[in-house]
């Protein structure tokens, strides 16, 4: 079962200024989408990627395995750029 | 002119700093600490900059440990909602003093090294600070705060580029970067015993790539390539007075560290005037900023909105015109020039350095 959670010096922020989302990490902004925020702002080192899909596909009334999907996407690309562990 | 939102705030804090680097890119002449900003001063700044659209700031100077009231900074860029980088040297660390920014919200450490073994190290910085800046790196992992390992590379460490990145990987860095020397200020003073050869600077390059695939995911690499062995320039800053701001220990906003070294231009300080006022109105910003002031072989160029014409500080001191293009850009008509010039520097026995100090 993975647990995501961002690695030191990684969070999310409120760009009030250009009403939006960002993930803020060393040296880096990345801009967020609606779908991508939701399933970062799950992130919280606790909760595992089914259960975030899970609780996302309630919230949503969307297909859990459609959002794990998704999830698991995003996630792998953050991983890969070093901003989460998973 | 319509200008865009800023995302970032380079705050030089102080120009005073226990090391003497002669690659540093601070002007040859310091600012004194009396004249430095106080911290109401900087905290105002901060706000200022989060309401224009800044998003990270990054805690520079000189050494900003050498600033007393650097936790107060923190807290204050914090509070105003930016991102905080700190970018040391270590010296004036400790891990008490960490623990304290740490908690004052402090979000990552930017910790410089000047080669990977302490001699070496402590003669480049003028300073003996190589075990200082390892228990700073352990310090910072313990404490749980991301941490960058600087490594800025010329002719005394280039052949080190891949021992570095073993040694942050050691360090348990998350991050490193690899910057080749960017000559202004105290390097441009010292450029001809830091230069390094074409054949060094290629096999940095290797070094870098392999790393990449290797540590994908482990370590990420950011890395500067020198301006003088390329053919195209990078869009300095990105681009004039369209991402950053720099704050000057005295106040002085200005779009480049180095925009100070163009006598055509004056800053305003942000002791007079709101940072949006001066981001958006001065002189200085509207100077080089779009494209408009572009010259022959910049205007019209379908890369004129990708690099900006490149920098212009490189195109007043090896073109003597900063509104030409910027010599690395082989369109240049000092293109040429500038290759030479590094090439007959970095195959010439190398002069001592003149090291970074307050002079008067
Ligand atoms: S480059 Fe060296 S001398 Fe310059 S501010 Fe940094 S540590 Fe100090
Ligand atoms: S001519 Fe100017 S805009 Fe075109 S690539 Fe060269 S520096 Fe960039």
């Amino acid at each position: 079962m993975t647990i995501p959670r961002f690695k030191p010096g990684v969070r999310l922020h409120r760009d009030r200024v250009r009403d939006r989302w960002v993930l803020l990490a060393p040296e880096r902004v990345v801009g967020l989408d609606d779908i991508a925020y939701a399933i970062l702002e799950k992130v919280d080192g606790s909760a595992s990627l089914d259960e975030i899909a899970t609780s996302l596909a309630a919230e949503y009334d969307a297909d859990a395995g459609e959002i794990a999907t998704d999830a698991s996407v995003l996630l792998a690309d953050l991983a890969a750029r070093g901003y989460v562990a998973a | 002119m319509n200008a865009p939102a800023p995302t970032g705030l380079l705050a030089e804090l102080t120009h005073r700093c226990p090391l003497a680097c002669p690659y540093c890119s601070n002007p040859l002449d310091l600012i004194a600490a009396a004249r430095e900003l106080d911290t109401e001063s900087w905290a105002r700044v901060f706000r200022e900059a989060a309401d224009l659209g800044v998003l990270q700031t990054h805690l520079s100077g000189g050494e900003p440990a050498s600033r007393r009231d650097l936790e107060a900074l923190v807290a204050s860029a914090r509070d105003a909602g930016l991102y905080t980088n700190l970018i040391t040297s270590g010296i004036g660390l400790t891990r008490d003093r960490l623990a304290r920014l740490r908690n004052a919200g402090l979000d990552h450490v930017q910790l410089s090294l000047q080669d990977v073994d302490a001699a070496s190290s402590d003669t480049i910085g003028g300073y003996a600070g190589f075990q200082r800046k390892r228990d700073v790196a352990a310090w910072t992992v313990e404490l749980g705060l991301a941490f960058t390992l600087n490594a800025p590379l010329h002719r005394a460490n280039v052949h080190n580029a891949a021992r570095f990145i073993e040694l942050a990987l050691e360090l348990g860095a998350g991050r490193i970067e690899i910057a080749h020397v960017q000559y202004y200020g105290w390097a441009l003073a010292n450029r001809a015993a830091l230069m390094p050869t074409r054949e060094q600077l290629d096999a940095t390059v290797d070094v870098v790539a392999d790393a990449r695939t290797r540590l994908a995911g482990q370590l990420v690499i950011d890395f500067v390539l020198p301006d003088y062995y390329a053919d195209a320039p990078k869009p300095c800053m990105g681009g004039w007075g369209r991402e950053v701001i720099v704050v000057t220990p005295d106040g002085r906003a200005m779009p480049c560290h180095a925009a100070a070294n163009i006598p055509s231009l004056t800053f305003e300080n942000v002791r007079d005037a709101s940072l949006a006022r001066i981001w958006n109105d001065s002189a200085a910003f509207n100077a080089y900023r779009g494209t408009a002031w572009m010259k022959e072989p910049c205007r019209g160029c379908p890369q004129a909105e990708i690099d900006w014409g490149g920098c212009r500080c490189q195109a007043l001191a090896l073109a003597g015109d900063p509104a030409a293009a910027d010599p690395a850009c082989s369109l240049s008509s000092a293109h040429g020039r500038m290759g030479e010039l590094a090439l007959a520097e970095a195959t010439t026995a190398p002069p001592p350095y003149r090291y970074r100090r307050f002079e008067k």
